[in-house]
């Protein structure tokens, strides 16, 4: 498995974000990570990249314990996320940003920066065409020598995927990456979600919008109040009883 | 318009020596290129990374002193007390930076300026090692010693005025090398959103010592030239307003720019003899803060990327 997370568990206080949840994200596939609002969702994406210790449990990828690592370190072994509030290096351009993100694709320190300069120039040519090569994979391509800032709000979520693309993800986590998006951009981001497994990255996803996370995962999870209660295909978990209760609320079941 | 512009800044540096003939102002200018140096320095933290350091003076402290204490008090040569005080501050910039580890933002601020005040009362107290108040005196000129040759004292204005010149031009470089790499964007991503730079592998804390490792080694290299050149070193060279001064120059020249702290320098230490020279000393000081508070406000990112603009818009 790509990815394991074993009983995890994380509390703020008296309250469980996440209760002991366990399950495994398949290689090559598309996860989707569902529940209702303040079910733990994004608590368990910050547990698995780091950003968040767990009171308890494990996290493997690749059969590797990464509980605890920081951030830059798994995002280094190819976990790579994106987050569900926006997050670009406003101040740079779009192909500045992806330049950055680009980061452990390159190898100079600051030695060669310093005296060696015929690598750096090197590099810099094999970053700068990467980077157009991200930019063009996501469609940015005319907005390349803007900065991020002045971009829509749906370039910049491309924007973001793009950054995270350009870290070489294996595994790619991505919180909410079409909310506040319109219908037509939302068929955009899952087309695009579909050519980046295309390439071999694993997706594990955190979606509210059930078509677009019924029309492209392979499997679903579903959390509510930090607890692991569905786990199966898309077209099972839509039937799960339970996931209908935890949607539509505790008197649901009577009308079903 | 810029290349010329550029060109003509280029070749007044290069000969002012020839004709600013006033001991004095060859004087300024020579505080002026120390003072770009520091500014260069203070950028590459502030600039890039966005951290502030409001204790510089320290690290440009420590430069003066280790290269007074080392040839005053061990009479080694003074390109080996130059060597120290690059290699000491960059050591202290080290522990500053492994101090900070997840410190930023205001918490940056008060490490950095404790730090200046723990070592400015160093200095005052170690009577025996800094002579306390005394100071050093007695440090000796930068000397070129080549074999077969009298030695060459760069003891005159004019000939240090040179080695100033070099000394920027070599920060410059420097600046202009990591910032030109994979490294410089490293420091810009801590600058611009330290989360989403961690999330594609960007180590915070590896690349904020970094930056402020070499940043407090230029500042150091900054305090021994100084040393070299007043040929003496007090407690005074840990001064909170050469700090001000410092970030005076580095946000009005344009922080974050390689240009602006250059800029900022040479008009931030021209600027006030030109005033003392004009007016009294109680207009002298008002207009200062007019002069500075106009820049500010006119031009909130700074005068080198306020001129920039204008040029690309003309």
């Amino acid at each position: 498995m790509t990815l394991e997370a074993h009983d995890l568990t994380v509390r703020f206080g008296g309250v469980a974000a996440l209760a002991g949840v366990s399950f495994t994200v398949a290689p090559g596939t598309v996860t989707s990570l569902i529940g209702p609002n303040g079910a733990g969702k994004t608590t368990a994406f910050n547990v698995i990249t780091g950003f968040q210790r767990p009171t308890q449990g494990t996290v493997r990828h690749d059969g590797e314990p990464i509980t605890g690592w920081r951030p830059h370190r798994i995002a280094a072994r190819g976990l790579v996320r994106t987050f569900q509030k926006t997050s670009v290096f406003p101040g740079l351009t779009v192909r500045e940003n992806v330049l950055t993100g680009l980061h452990l694709r390159g190898r100079v320190g600051v030695s060669a920066a310093l005296l060696a300069r015929g690598r750096v120039r090197a590099e810099e040519r094999r970053l700068e065409a990467e980077a157009d090569r991200v930019i063009d994979f996501v469609g940015l391509g005319a907005r390349r020598a803007e900065p991020a800032s002045g971009l829509s709000y749906g370039d910049q979520r491309l924007l973001e995927l793009a950054v995270a693309l350009a870290a070489g993800p294996r595994l790619l986590l991505l919180d909410e990456p079409a909310s506040g998006m319109s219908a037509s951009e939302k068929v955009a981001v899952a087309a695009l979600i579909g050519r980046i497994r295309e390439q071999g990255i694993t997706v594990f996803l955190v979606e509210h919008d059930m078509r677009l996370v019924m029309g492209i995962s392979d499997r679903v999870l579903v959390l509510n109040y930090g607890r692991l209660i569905a786990d199966g295909d898309p077209a099972a978990v839509q039937r799960d009883p339970e996931v209908i209760r935890a949607y539509l609320g505790s008197g649901a079941h009577a009308h079903a | 318009m810029s290349r010329a512009a550029l060109l003509l800044a280029l070749a007044t540096a290069a000969t002012a020596p020839a004709w600013v003939w006033n001991p004095y102002h060859l004087h300024t200018l020579i505080m002026a290129g120390i003072f770009a140096v520091l500014a260069l320095s203070l950028n590459l933290l502030l600039g890039y990374t966005g951290q502030l350091s409001l204790g510089h003076a320290a690290f440009f402290g420590i430069g003066a002193y280790a290269a007074g204490l080392l040839t005053v008090k061990l009479e080694w040569s003074p390109w080996i007390g130059l060597l120290a005080a690059v290699v000491l501050p960059g050591a202290a910039g080290y522990v500053i930076g492994r101090l900070a580890l997840k410190l930023r933002g205001a918490y940056f601020v008060l490490l950095t300026i404790s730090f200046a005040g723990c070592v400015s009362l160093v200095s005052v107290n170690w009577m025996d090692l800094t002579n306390g108040p005394l100071g050093l005196p007695g440090v000796p000129p930068l000397e070129i010693a080549l074999p077969g040759l009298p030695p060459l004292s760069l003891r005159t204005k004019a000939a240090f005025y040179y080695v100033v010149l070099a000394a920027v031009a070599l920060s410059y470089l420097v600046c202009l090398a990591l910032i030109r790499s994979r490294v410089g964007r490293a420091l810009v991503a801590l600058r611009e959103n330290e989360t989403l730079a961690a999330s594609v592998g960007i180590d915070g804390t590896h690349y904020l010592v970094l930056a402020a490792v070499v940043s407090a080694a230029m500042a150091g290299f900054g305090g021994g030239l100084y040393a070299h050149y007043t040929r003496f070193v007090s407690p005074e060279v840990f001064l909170f307003t050469y700090t001000v001064t410092m970030v005076i120059m580095v946000v009005a020249g344009g922080k974050g720019t390689l240009a602006g702290p250059i800029v900022g320098a040479v008009l931030f230490t021209v600027l006030p003899e030109a005033l003392r020279a004009a007016t009294s000393w109680q207009w002298q000081m008002l207009l200062y803060g007019v002069l500075l508070v106009g820049v500010l406000f006119f031009m909130p990112e700074g005068i080198v990327p306020a001129a920039r603009r204008r040029w690309s818009a003309s």
